[in-house]
């Protein structure tokens, strides 16, 4: 939103305030367009046109709105809400209209933020040491590479030929390229059709950017988080829903992803969420080490921080903004992981700007076009081929927070039937502190039989009946669950107690994983799988003792059976596991 | 100043002006009655030639000859650091019958958001001396942290606890600087008598020369119930972040201060939201809570504790549900823990502390803090459900494991939850007792502790005895 520094933008119109409501301004005699962005009032706060009706044009505003006045200007800028794109964008954090809040400070000298103030989504004078890919008299097509700067230490960012420069399969020749130095604004290639490429592109957010086509996701998004990877993974290009009642751990399991997932970049979005818990991301990510590198986790990280007190409008914006910033690195071939947390507040906003405009209100007044707006998002993920004709994918995986926990509310609905991958937080669950608190019978992936070829070649040939045998074990617990409240634990038989028994190592062990331990946090898929194995050797082991006859009581209280709970916080794993299996082998068949 | 006797329309809180110049949206209004009476408003829609005014003390009084004035300016709050030591209605005139207050400035009420690059997180302890809090819930300075209550419950004597004994470890280092530490009270329709019982409370212990007291009694008008926690937050951060006071809010009833926007709402004819409540009711909470916290580089903290007392005891309903979603956590205080008789009664299940994690460990509080809560939880939970078991096959069918888990649920609420609202636990009498607790449990069972700190601090069988008499 580089408006208010870049002087060639022209006020195509002024109107005329006529009513203020909170963040709706009605405005007379505004020759706009729909979602252009215009500049209300004297203190020009920056806002989006949502409304025209008759020489009426309404208006909300990404600031607050006290103060303004009917009588004050509204000036059209004649273009739609964009981003900029370009070197810059990763370790940032932006507010939902792509304001640098690090810069907001700095001009504002203030830690509040105040009002009509406006900074460039990315730094106009900063200069980078640009690398040309491609020669004179080289021909190329829209969104072609032709050169390369290095943003972080982690990522290269390819400076690309504006998609919307050429038309499809047009191509054009490079007049003029050179290797140097230059700030974004400059131009560093010209091709001959007339178009100067820089380094910086604008993108109208509200516009998915234009792919080839899309591909089935055939490679997990692998997260160290054992429950996701282990029972319900989710692809490169996959989609997924996190809902979960308040207290459940939703902003946790984030945050692990955007610290643990093997994406190449990192887009989160803090829609509508806590200001201390952004503060912790921003102070966080710059010292964790990205597991993949060793780098700071902020080379690879762009950060959409719009709390829960900042404008309304600016939440409902920022969604967009988040997934054309992943969208653009896509465009570069790299695969792009979008946090959003949480999709409820940004339906609220919705809700909150339709219900000041007295549109007919749906279900639970939200919006009539909610279900349009949430499956727009979340088809603007997946596993593209690009228009270069490079690889990228786009997974979205969004956070919903139902009211009451109610997973039957609209957003939750209307995104359960967009997204393939579940994983439903439970209250209950997070009361014993069991985490993370995904519910292992509700949640689900449909994902799970495409990616199994990559985790038995990349991992084991049997990790899909691994899997399988846990789900069995866990189901049948359930199960039994329901009979012990009835009767109690020792009413049942003795080959049931034992399956409760190994499905207890299953939920402590396995399905649980300590986020603040340093070595539990992150759990490669070998130790994933290793871990499942140990506890199938102690069944195994277990069964074949009862069925010598050896009593159920004195196989359950063996010495080396509780150190599967250990196995989480073993660093060198490998070994552990491997003695562990002997042991407890060992200490079972001594019984017989 | 232009004088305006075009009143178009009166209804509920709201009356209609027409005008013949701008008027800014949120912009201050006189309205002078017939009677010679000054009521005070708050423009809620400006439209050119007719706004919408939302009267503060209510439109009774108010015809169509009254005479409205429109003051040029949104709505101040008079700041100084004279303001501790006084009582205040719900829109920050002095109601103790002392002075009249010099402010040294006049700041905003509606706060500007603070930019999240410039906070620092939150991660200092503040000792309450209550177990159920310090030791499972803790409460760090910068955080939000509400007390979810029922009608009939006695959060208020939870809350005067906290107050009264809340001190931070730096304080107690350096007891000549104790004073930096302010209690802000904003009361919001609450009765003259549990008016009385804060008021009281402050008085016995002194508190209230280190206090600022904003009162909206039950009987004063709804709709100044939206401008008191406002006025309160906006001396919160002028103390703490001008003045470098630790301050700590409280504000009670966040369900009338709720009830209030519902009716400007239905007042307007919005559409509304769940159960009648506007649908901004998030941002509009929001816009209160998180005015809690620090800033980089500023002294002071703003600490939040909202009391909402949840109608039909339901944390679904929508004033305890968007606060649950917006604040750092929450505490519960149960209705059946209450009649048990319990002191304080709070249900640690349910209950929350977000920025617990990072407030608490070696160098902070105690290196074992995490592991124990962490233990206590899962082993009062698995209690918990062993008690409905208990009462269909009874006690005698239950494992010796199971009996021991349910002995630990009883002495869990016994020993550690009930101290009385008068005691005041240092962490480390209640990491104590915690372990006397943890030690009733085998060792094998708390495969949620380090085995260094089980070692260090669980009680061989003899020396628990003893233990738990001195306690005692």
């Amino acid at each position: 939103m580089s408006k208010a520094e870049s002087t060639e933008t022209t006020t195509t119109e002024t109107g005329v305030i006529q009513s203020v409501s909170g963040p709706v301004v009605s405005a007379r005699d505004l020759d706009a367009r729909m979602n252009d962005v215009v500049y209300v009032g004297d203190e020009g706060l920056m806002g989006e046109v949502i409304e025209i009706e008759g020489d009426i044009t309404t208006v909300q505003v990404y600031e607050e709105t006290s103060g303004v006045a009917p009588g004050e200007p509204v000036e059209n800028t004649g273009e739609p809400l964009s981003v900029d794109l370009g070197p810059g964008m990763l370790d940032a954090i932006y507010d939902g209209v792509q304001r640098p809040l690090d810069v907001l400070e700095g001009k504002m000298g203030s830690p509040y933020l105040d009002r009509g103030v406006d900074a460039p989504g990315i730094d106009l004078e900063e200069e980078w040491e640009f690398e040309p890919t491609v020669e004179e008299g080289d021909e190329v097509g829209r969104g072609d590479v032709v050169g390369v700067v290095e943003e972080t230490v982690t990522i290269d960012h390819k400076v690309m030929v504006p998609p919307d420069a050429l038309d499809e399969d047009e191509t054009t020749e490079v007049t003029a390229i050179e290797s140097g130095t230059f700030d974004v604004t400059e131009t560093v290639a010209e091709l001959a059709n007339g178009t100067d490429v820089s380094m910086h592109q604008e993108w109208p957010v509200r516009e998915a950017r234009p792919s080839e086509n899309k591909k089935t996701p055939r490679t997990p998004l692998v997260s160290g988080q054992r429950i996701l990877d282990g029972l319900f993974p989710i692809a490169k290009g996959g989609t997924a829903a996190i809902p979960g009642p308040f207290g459940s751990g939703k902003t946790v399991t984030q945050h692990q992803l955007a610290k643990y997932a093997d994406a190449d970049i990192i887009v989160y979005v803090g829609c509508g969420e806590r200001g201390n818990e952004m503060t912790e991301v921003i102070e966080d990510f710059p010292e964790l080490e990205d597991p993949a590198n060793g780098n700071p986790l902020m080379a690879r990280t762009s950060l959409i921080a719009n709390t829960s007190n900042m404008p309304v409008a600016a939440r409902e914006s920022c969604i967009y903004t988040g997934i054309t910033i992943a969208e653009y690195y896509r465009d570069m071939g790299y695969d792009v992981a979008l946090m959003a947390d949480s999709t409820s507040r940004w339906a609220e906003a919705m809700r909150e700007i339709s219900s000041r405009l007295e549109e007919m209100p749906g279900e639970e007044g939200y919006p009539a076009y909610l279900a349009a707006r949430l499956a727009q998002f979340y088809e603007r993920a997946g596993y593209f081929e690009n228009v270069n004709g490079t690889e990228g994918s786009v997974s979205a995986i969004g956070a919903v927070s139902p009211p009451g926990g109610d997973f039957s509310e609209p957003v939750t609905q209307n995104t359960l039937r967009i997204v393939k991958t579940f994983w439903a937080l439970d209250a209950d669950l997070a009361e014993r502190r069991h985490f993370p608190s995904i519910n292992w019978n509700e949640s689900y992936s449909l994902y799970k039989d495409q990616l199994d070829p990559w985790f038995q070649e990349n991992v084991a040939e049997d990790w899909p009946e691994k899997r399988q045998w846990a789900v069995d074990v866990l189901d049948e617990e359930t199960e039994l669950q329901e009979i012990v409240q009835l009767v109690g634990k020792d009413a049942l038989p003795d080959d049931q107690q034992l399956t409760l028994e190994v499905a207890r190592y299953l939920r402590e062990a396995y399905l649980q994983q300590n986020a603040f331990h340093p070595v539990d946090t992150y759990c490669p898929p070998e130790k994933t799988y290793l871990m499942l194995t140990t506890i199938e050797t102690f069944s195994d082991e277990a069964f074949d003792a009862l069925e010598a006859g050896v009593p159920v009581e004195e196989i359950t209280d063996t010495e080396s059976a509780p150190k599967i709970n250990r196995i989480g916080v073993q660093d060198d794993y490998e070994e552990y596991v491997a003695d562990l299996k002997a042991e407890i082998t060992e200490e079972l068949r001594s019984l017989y | 100043m232009k004088e305006y006797q075009t009143i178009t329309e009166i209804s509920g809180p709201l009356v209609y002006a027409e005008v013949d110049e701008a008027i800014g949206y949120d912009e201050i209004v006189e309205i002078e009655t017939a009677q010679g009476e000054t009521l005070r408003g708050q423009v809620l829609e400006s439209s050119e030639g007719v706004v919408a005014i939302q009267v503060f003390e209510g439109t009774s009084g108010i015809d169509q000859n009254a005479s409205v004035r429109f003051l040029g300016e949104t709505m101040k709050m008079p700041v100084t650091e004279d303001l501790l030591g006084r009582v205040l209605d719900g829109s920050g005139r002095p109601i103790d019958g002392g002075p009249e207050i010099v402010p040294e400035e006049r700041q905003d009420i509606v706060g500007a958001a603070i930019n999240p690059y410039s906070r620092e997180y939150p991660e200092e302890f503040i000792e309450t001396g209550v177990s159920a809090i310090d030791g499972m819930n803790t409460l760090v300075r910068g955080q939000k942290l509400p007390i979810f209550s029922s009608s009939g419950q006695p959060h208020s004597e939870l809350a005067m606890q906290i107050a009264r004994q809340a001190s931070v470890p730096e304080e107690e280092e350096d007891e000549e600087d104790g004073s930096e530490f302010a209690v802000i009270f904003g009361a919001m329709g609450i009765t003259q008598e549990e008016a009385n019982e804060f008021m009281e409370d402050f008085e016995r212990t002194g508190a209230l020369e280190r206090s600022v007291v904003f009162m909206n009694l039950a009987d004063d008008p709804a709709v100044e119930r939206t401008v008191t926690p406002r006025m309160v937050l906006t001396t919160a951060e002028y103390l703490a972040f001008e003045k470098d006071y630790h301050v700590l809010v409280i504000l009670t009833d966040m369900t009338n201060y709720c009830e209030a926007l519902r009716e400007i709402g239905a007042a307007r004819e919005e559409v509304p939201g769940r159960r009648g409540y506007p649908g901004y009711m998030y941002t509009d909470l929001a816009q209160l809570y998180e005015r809690a916290g620090r800033i980089q580089g500023r002294e002071g903290s703003v600490t939040q504790i909202p009391i909402l007392t949840m109608p039909g005891d339901d944390d679904t309903h929508p004033i305890p549900d968007l606060t649950g979603y917006i604040t750092e956590g929450q505490i519960y205080v149960d209705p059946d823990l209450n009649s048990q008789g319990l002191q304080p009664p709070v249900n640690v299940l349910p209950s929350l502390s977000r920025l617990m994690d990072d407030g608490i460990g070696e160098g902070l509080t105690r290196e074992d803090h995490g592991d124990v809560s962490d233990q206590m939880y899962a082993a009062y939970a698995e209690g918990e459900d062993l008690r409905d078991l208990v009462n269909i096959v009874g006690r005698e069918a239950l494992s010796e494991r199971d009996n021991k888990f349910l002995d630990f649920a009883d002495a869990f609420e016994t020993e550690f939850i009930d101290q009385g609202f008068d005691t005041n636990r240092d962490l480390e009498e209640t990491l104590s007792i915690g372990w006397d607790l943890l030690s009733m449990l085998p060792k094998e069972e708390l495969n949620r502790v380090d085995e260094e700190f089980i070692e260090k601090y669980y009680r061989e069988e003899d020396s628990e005895r003893k233990v738990v008499e001195a306690a005692d």
